[in-house]
Formats: C-alpha cells, structure tokens, sequence
C-alpha cells in the first residue's frame, strides 16, 4: 500500500511545531483505496439499507418488516441484538484476563477488541432504536420519568448503556494518543482500572439478561430451548462467542491492516490465538456439560425424534461439540487453518442458538410462521457494514493495532 | 494505572444505593393485596353469541365496527382494530361461544416486562397502557401469555391495544361498555372474590351444565375475567396448560440476584487483580 500511515505522520509531527487543527483536518481525509471488493458491494447495500430505514420512518414498520402480532420481534432483534451482544463478549472476557487476572500476553489485543465491542454495542443500540414503534419515548427510561425496575429489559438497558461508557473509557487513552493529548491521556488511563472492574461486572449482568428476557415466554419457545437456566448458559456461551470473534476478526485484521503491524507483532498473534483457543476449549466444554445437564433434568427426550429435535442436535453436536474438538486438537498442534475454522463453526454455532432461542423456536408451532422480509435482512447488513466502515475508519488512525506514539513510552 | 482505591468505594456505594431503592420499588407494587380487585365473570353457558359487545366495546374505544362475526371452524383473534372477539366452538355440548380478551392479570406479565410501566396494574385492577409512556419495544407482547397486547405495526405512532376493562368508565362509577350493554347477562362485573362465590354457586347450583373449574381463578397466578364453560377449556381452545404460579414469577429469581452481583463482583475483581499483580511483581524480582 502506497499510503504514509499516521504512525510516519506522527513523528514527522514531532519534528515540526505541532498544528492540531491541521492534523486533524488532516486525518478526516479518506485514507486507502477506494475501489475494493468490500467498498464495491458494501455501499450499494448501505444506500439501500438507508432507503429502507427511510420507509420504516415514514410509514411504519410494518411496511418493511414481516413481524406479526404473535410475533413481536424479528431479527432486528434477534440478530443485531441477541447474537451481537454474544459475538461482543469478546471485550469482557479479554480486559478481564489482561488486567484482572494480569495475563500481559493478551495486551496486544485489548486495544482491537474493546474497540469492536465498543462500536458493536454503538450500532446494535442504534438498530434497537429502529426497532422501537416509539423511539422518542426512550427518553422515558434515560431521565427516570418511569422506572420499571422490575423488568429485565429496563435493568438490560441500562447495564448496557454504562457498559458502552465503560467501554469508550477503556478505548479513550488511543483517542488521547491520536489527538497528542499526553495530559488527557494520563487521566483517561487512570480510569481504566475502575472501568474494567464495571464493565465486567456489568457484562456479565446484561449478557445473562438477554438470556433472562425471554423468561416470561415460557409456553413461546421451543422446550428443547427454553428452561430456567437460559441468564447463565447466556453468559457461559458468551464467553466462547466472543473469543471466537476475536480470532476470526484478528486473522482477518491482519491481512487487511498489515500495514499497521510490526514484524513480531505475527509471530506472537499465533502463540495469542492458541492461547484463546484453549480457553474456548474449556468454555465450550462447561456449556456442553450443562446443556447435557439441563437436558436430562428438563426430560427432553420426547422430542428429540422431532424435526425441532434434529435441529437441536445440528446445533449441539455440529456447532458446539465439533469445534471443541478442533479448538482442543489444533491449539495443541498449533494448526492456525483449523482454528480458524473451529471459530467460525463456534460463531455459526451461537447465531444458531441465538435465533433458535429468540426467533426460529419462537412460536415454532404457529400456524404462519415468521419469516425476515428482505428488508430486515438489508438493514441488517447495513448496520454491520456500516460497523466495519466506522472500525476501519478508526483502525487506519488510531494507535489500534499498531504501538503507541513514543512520547507514551517516554513518559513513563 | 493504578486505581484510585476511595473513587472505587465512593462508586461501589452508588451502585449499592442505587440497588437499593430500586429493590424497594420493585417490592412496592406488592401491597395491591390489601386492595380488593375487580373483574369480570363471563359465563358462556349463557352467552347467546350476539357479538353485541364487539360493537360496544368498539363504540367505547372509538375502534372501528368489525367485519365479521362468529363462525364455526374459524379461530378470530383480536388485533389492532378489535380489543375483543366472540368466537364460536363446536363442542361435545354443541356449539359454545367463547368472548377474548385481555384477561387483566392479578399479576400481569405484561406490566412486569414494560420497563416503562405504561402497562400498569392499576389498583382497581385494570391492567391499563398508557400511551404518553410506551416507547413500543413490544417486550409486553413477547411477554403475554395469553397474546393480548397488539401493536399498529402500519403507523408512525403506533399504540398497543387491547382491553383496559375501560377503566375510564369505571372510574366514573359505570360499568364496562361489553358488561353494561351484554343482553344476555352472561357479563357480570364486580370484585373479583365475590365473582368467584358466585361462578362457584353457579356449578354448584347446576353441576350438569357447568364443567367444574373456573378459568381464571389460578391460571397465570389468577386473573381478572373468570370464565365458565359448559365443557372443558380445551374444546375451547383454551391454553390449559398455562401454569398456576405467575409469570413475573419467572423473573423474580434473576432480578433479585442483580443487587448482590452488582455489588460483589467488583469487590471480587479488585481482590483478584491485586493478587495476580503481586504475583508478577514477584515474579519480575
Ligand atoms: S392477559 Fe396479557 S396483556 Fe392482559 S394483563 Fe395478562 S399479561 Fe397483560
Ligand atoms: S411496547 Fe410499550 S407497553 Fe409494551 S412493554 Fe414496550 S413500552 Fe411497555
């Protein structure tokens, strides 16, 4: 790539009396190639996506969506929501290893990983709002005009939205880096700890409430997914669903932003990633015996020999027992391809479970089932590409994958 | 990047406070025991199948007249435009009518899940939404286990609809529009206890005409409409299986462990991290 990158920009800037407001104006330019693949078939989709959202505005959602009156939520909720927050458990679990249990190891990619919470919890709050018939009143909630503290949705929605504070305090020091704010930056690092410490313990509440909000639709969902246990098996598996998003987006990462890396920056992302690999390893293994548990103790073998059952042992044994096994062989062998594979398998796993739960065994005896229109599927995708675009945005100038401005290390 | 041990506890506090009140106000709505319920007993044994009170109640809410009536064979269900349907059943006992509706909860499962409380249980007993304070997430409807809330999923404004035992009217000393109006007495409003000694004298009055079991009385912890039937609920289409206990009950378990969560975890993670870093000090040296 023939860009000089703002790490080159940077200390060119130390050279010369630093001007802010040009650097800025500056770095607001678009850096990298116009033209590739993503761009070409990510934009379209975007505008259409925005097109749709216009509609859904102006002349209601159902004029967009396929939800019924049996079925309130679709998979605005179920995708974006559900599994998204699963897929961002990622950012807990990492800054809980790096700087709870003080594994130094794993520093390298806190950086990238609460950043892609950070944006993932942005931009599924925000297609919640899509989803809301009336948006505005959610001022309702944030001012305290109405507190239903007993619903799992109100204690949800606020443990998410500190969680988003905890999370763009965690990323702030980069931002005070890019902006050569050393002062800005010492304060906002002494904060980390406290957020951390919060933003764990917040995780681990919204991630078993989602699981907890779909409690009272107890006749609703399928048996074979619905029990009492659904807050715990919610955290457990996010646990595994956000480092497999780890690995899967680091491989990706790597290639895209190489330019953004050091030589050893590779070599040690492979001894990182086998690392997370056995952890999934032995998060996969507890959720496994304990879906093995509840299954014996809710007697659910009448309906294995359904089609639901078939379903329900694709998800278990294709999804989450097979890459156990491949994350348990390859991260002893060190066979990066197959952990690869094991992640995605791992990440195809929980969107199944996500919308068995929340979608596909919702209902699953109604006479017309729900079905996404196409639009929902559209907006969906626009909400993910425009993610990456905004991820990318901050990746190419932040100290995100690449090391700190040297004044930090000097300052120390 | 060492935490500022006072902030911690100064925080740790809030939250503690926080916590607290909000476990008070979860524990306040407990005290509508000691006010008596009203409801309402619909007695199919005499309902005629008119569907006066489809009119009525469209009348009363200003909804618009619906197209249709009752058919044997076909299942209406109420929806954005209608709060209440009659339907007829072909049963063991020859064709029954069966009215739906909101069946206004003693512990609503719609009002539990609304984290707005525009579903709100008043204390009359009504289970009214309120349209000023619904952000329409449509969590009371995953809710329901009786599918009543519906949502105007074609507006820019959408409201939820369903029955509100019209609760303006009441509180005006009149009865509900589909009560006052039924030509048939099959509609009686009253406290809830006393429609219960009365739908049990009833069955026990008249043990051949009446299946022995009061829809309502315990079905999702107890109900506002008491039903009775000719023949058992299933030839009606009723979801027997519904369980006895309330469905906020479901919830209760996971809310009551936010608070100590909340609490310890922090406490617990400052602990682990102290000894993991002393750790690698003593590792270093
Ligand atoms: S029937 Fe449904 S809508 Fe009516 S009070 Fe009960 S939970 Fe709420
Ligand atoms: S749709 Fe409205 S009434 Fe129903 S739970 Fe949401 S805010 Fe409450």
């Amino acid at each position: 790539m023939n860009m000089t990158t703002s790490y080159q920009k940077n200390q060119e800037a130390e050279k010369v009396p630093f001007n802010r407001f040009r650097y800025l104006l500056n770095e607001l330019k678009p850096k990298g190639k116009i033209f590739t693949p993503f761009n070409v078939i990510s934009v379209p989709i975007m505008l259409l996506g925005l097109y749709i959202i216009y509609i859904r505005f102006t002349q209601g959602i159902g004029a967009v969506t396929n939800l019924t009156q049996d079925v309130p939520w679709g998979l605005w909720i179920a995708f974006d929501v559900v599994t998204g927050v699963a897929f961002a458990g990622g950012a807990y679990v990492l800054v809980f290893m790096v700087y709870i249990l003080n594994l130094k190891k794993y520093k390298p990619i806190v950086r990238i990983t609460v950043l892609n919470g950070f944006l993932a919890y942005l931009f599924y709050s925000g297609a919640l709002l899509l989803d809301l018939g009336r948006p505005l009143s959610i001022i309702n909630v944030i001012i305290g005009n109405n507190y239903g503290v007993s619903s799992v949705l109100f204690l949800v929605g606020w443990h998410f939205l500190l969680y988003m504070l905890a999370l763009l305090l965690e990323f702030s020091p980069a931002v005070a880096e890019w902006l050569h704010a050393p002062k800005l930056r010492k304060v906002l690092s002494a904060m980390t700890l406290g957020a951390v410490i919060f933003g764990i313990t917040l995780s681990v509440l919204h991630q078993s409430g989602i699981g907890a909000l779909f409690l009272m639709a107890k006749d609703k969902i399928h048996p074979l997914w619905y029990n009492a246990y659904m807050p715990l098996m919610f955290v457990v598996s996010s646990v595994f669903a956000g480092l497999a998003l780890i690995i899967f987006e680091g491989s990706i990462s790597h290639k895209v932003f190489a330019d953004q890396l050091d030589k050893d920056s590779h070599k040690k992302h492979d001894s990182i990633v086998q690392g997370l690999s056995k952890i999934c390893t032995l998060a996969m293994f507890v959720y496994l015996f304990m879906t093995i548990i509840i299954f014996v103790h809710e007697k659910n073998w009448e309906y294995l020999n359904t089609p639901m059952g078939y379903w329900y042992l694709i998800e278990i044994i294709g999804f989450v027992m097979l890459p156990m096994f491949l994350f348990f062989y390859s991260s002893r062998n060190g066979k990066m391809l197959l952990i690869r594979v094991a992640a995605i398998l791992t990440l195809l796993g929980i969107l199944l479970n996500r919308l068995n739960v929340s979608m596909i065994g919702f209902k699953w005896d109604a006479a017309v089932r729900y079905v996404p229109s196409w639009q929902e599927v559209v907006v969906t995708l626009t909400i993910i590409f425009i993610e990456i675009w905004v991820f990318r945005w901050i990746v190419r100038r932040m100290p995100v994958l690449r090391k700190s401005p040297d004044w930090v290390h000097e300052s120390k | 990047m060492d935490i500022n041990r006072r902030n911690f506890f100064k925080i740790a506090g809030l939250t503690g406070v926080a916590v607290a009140t909000g476990k008070q106000l979860v524990a306040s709505p407990e005290k509508k025991d000691d006010v008596e319920f009203y409801g309402i007993l619909y007695d199919s044994v005499l309902c005629k199948g008119c569907a006066g009170c489809e009119i009525d109640c469209a009348d009363a809410n200003g909804l618009e007249y619906p197209e249709d009536g009752p058919e044997v064979g076909v299942v209406r269900k109420t929806n954005e435009k209608q709060r209440t349907v009659v339907n007829a059943k072909e049963t063991s006992k020859g064709v029954v009518y069966v009215k739906t509706q909101c069946m206004h909860c003693n512990e609503p499962a719609c009002g539990t899940a609304c984290l707005t409380q525009a579903m709100h249980k008043t204390r009359e007993g009504a289970v009214i939404w309120r349209e000023d304070k619904c952000m329409g997430c449509r969590y009371c409807m995953v809710s329901c286990p009786f599918d009543m809330p519906k949502f105007e999923y074609h507006s820019t404004n959408p409201v939820i609809q369903k029955c509100t035992m019209c609760y303006e009217l009441t509180q005006q000393g009149e009865e509900p529009a589909c009560v006052y109006n039924c030509p048939n007495g099959a509609l009686k409003y009253g406290p809830r206890r006393e429609l219960l000694a009365e739908a049990r004298r009833r069955i026990v009055e008249h043990p051949d005409e009446y299946h022995d079991h009061i829809y309502g009385e315990h079905e999702a912890g107890g109900t506002g409409w008491l039903y009775l039937s000719p023949v058992p609920f299933e030839e009606l289409g009723f979801n027997t299986n519904i369980q006895k206990s309330s469905y906020p009950a479901l919830t209760k378990g996971f809310i009551s462990s936010i608070a100590p969560v909340d609490i310890l975890l922090p406490a617990l993670l400052l602990g682990v991290h102290e000894a993991t870093k002393q750790r690698n000090h003593n590792e270093e040296e």
